[in-house]
């Protein structure tokens, strides 16, 4: 195993680590998305160039894609932002903010 | 900032900098308090009206939703519940550690993987299936039923989506609905930017190269890495840049709901004649009517090449029927 794919591999556990983490959840399709990236070049390391493009395609492309409509289509994308920027004004603007 | 600066380009540019107040976001307010001329404006004001109400809602539920992340919890309860977490996510850890220590390692010679099965499709793989991509090869010959099952698995996921977010326009239950959503200020679209040149000039450069690509990788399925799978995820992705872009209309000229199911049963009923006819007569060795071809030729590998086309149809329909219903409601 060469140093390439053990940084390979550790970005990938870093990934996982953030999607879980992280709160916002486009944040953490994104995140996902990089997961899917990565782990097909190591589909290619490891010569399986097969897997390696079906992970391009639906792992980074589909997957992600039906993630963002998802979130779209229950507004979790504006609304819960909107939502965070309307406080941020209000307290801004009252002067007493107590975040 | 006085009101006789803002009106010249340089000041609003100032005050857009500044971030007084977005100039567009004022024309549209202007725009919107406008009086009411005619009945039809009096609708649409109506429309505007309910429209606005939803979205308060929503930002009434979304801030309850960030209140309750945010609420107080007492904090021995949080430490508790921080060390459950913790111990749990350890003993889970080690316990797939431990399991993955105990493992054969990766391509080693005495792996219960290395049995007669791979070596059989690696020794006699290019002579029987005639194709160069032993993968291939593999998923479409050998265990060509395993790959029908996971077309009809697409299949039925993307008619699952369409019952629970198809809004049928002539259904008289949800037509009001359907029609609301699909005039313009109320559907998803609407504050999206209707003919962004960036994303346009990007979709005219990429779409033509994903589909070239996509169709590249069904065609040579047998021959190179890839098939129908991959491909066909490919020109769906390529024909979803270009709705993005540029909208369904171009696209709805040609394919509706029927089409979608015409082409996708069609495709799966070709994928399984032509292989239950193929198990018929040329299976388990015995000699096939199909030529297999000169390996290496776009003509070869016996069925494959048809197979993957189904495949490809399947999945670029699914894909796309996914992406349309998610959007609008209909195909």
């Amino acid at each position: 195993m060469t140093g390439v794919s053990q940084v390979l591999l550790l970005f990938l556990i870093g990934c996982a680590l953030a999607v879980s983490i992280t709160r916002n959840l486009l944040t953490s399709v994104i995140i996902y998305t990089c997961f899917s990236m990565v782990m097909c070049i190591i589909w290619i390391t490891l010569e399986s160039p097969d897997l390696a493009i079906t992970e391009a395609a639906v792992g980074t492309g589909i997957t992600s894609l039906l993630y963002f409509l998802t979130l779209k289509k229950i507004h979790a994308i504006d609304a819960r932002n909107k939502a965070k920027m309307k406080r941020n004004e209000t307290a801004r603007d009252g002067g007493e903010g107590h975040e | 900032m006085s009101d006789r600066k803002s009106d010249l380009p340089g000041g609003r540019f100032v005050r857009w900098l500044n971030q007084d107040q977005d100039v567009l976001e004022r024309q549209m307010i202007a725009a919107q308090n406008r009086e009411p001329d005619s009945d039809e404006e009096m609708e649409e004001a109506w429309r505007r009206e309910r429209f606005l109400e939803d979205q308060k809602e929503e930002e009434v539920v979304a801030s309850r939703l960030e209140a309750l992340n945010e609420r107080k919890v007492p904090v021995i309860g949080r430490v508790v519940y921080m060390l459950g977490c913790m111990l749990i996510c350890i003993a889970m850890i080690m316990l797939l550690l431990y399991t993955v220590t105990t493992l054969p390692g990766f391509g080693g010679e005495i792996d219960p993987a290395q049995n007669e099965v791979p070596r059989r499709y690696i020794e006699q793989g290019l002579q029987e299936t005639g194709a160069l991509n032993i993968v291939t090869g593999m998923i479409l010959d050998y265990r060509a039923f395993d790959t029908l099952g996971e077309s009809t698995v697409l299949f039925a996921a993307a008619m699952v989506v369409l019952f629970l977010l198809r809004l049928d326009p002539e259904s008289n239950r949800y037509s009001t609905l359907a029609a609301s959503i699909r005039e313009e200020p109320y559907a998803d679209t609407f504050y999206e930017p209707k003919n962004d040149s960036i994303l346009q000039h990007t979709a005219k450069i990429l779409t033509p190269v994903a589909f070239l690509l996509g169709i590249y990788v069904v065609l040579n399925g047998h021959l190179t890495p890839g098939g129908g799978f991959s491909g066909g995820a490919i020109v769906g992705a390529g024909l979803v840049l270009h709705v993005t872009a540029f909208g369904f209309e171009d696209i709805r000229r040609f394919f509706t709901y029927r089409t979608y199911q015409r082409t996708v049963v069609t495709a799966l009923l070709t994928y399984a004649f032509s292989k239950t006819y193929s198990f018929y007569t040329g299976a388990n060795g015995i000699e096939s009517i199909i030529p297999l071809g000169m390996p290496g030729a776009i003509l070869s590998g016996g069925l494959i090449l048809l197979l993957n086309i189904c495949v490809g149809f399947i999945v670029t329909c699914t894909v796309y029927v996914l992406y349309a219903v998610f959007r609008k409601g209909d195909v």
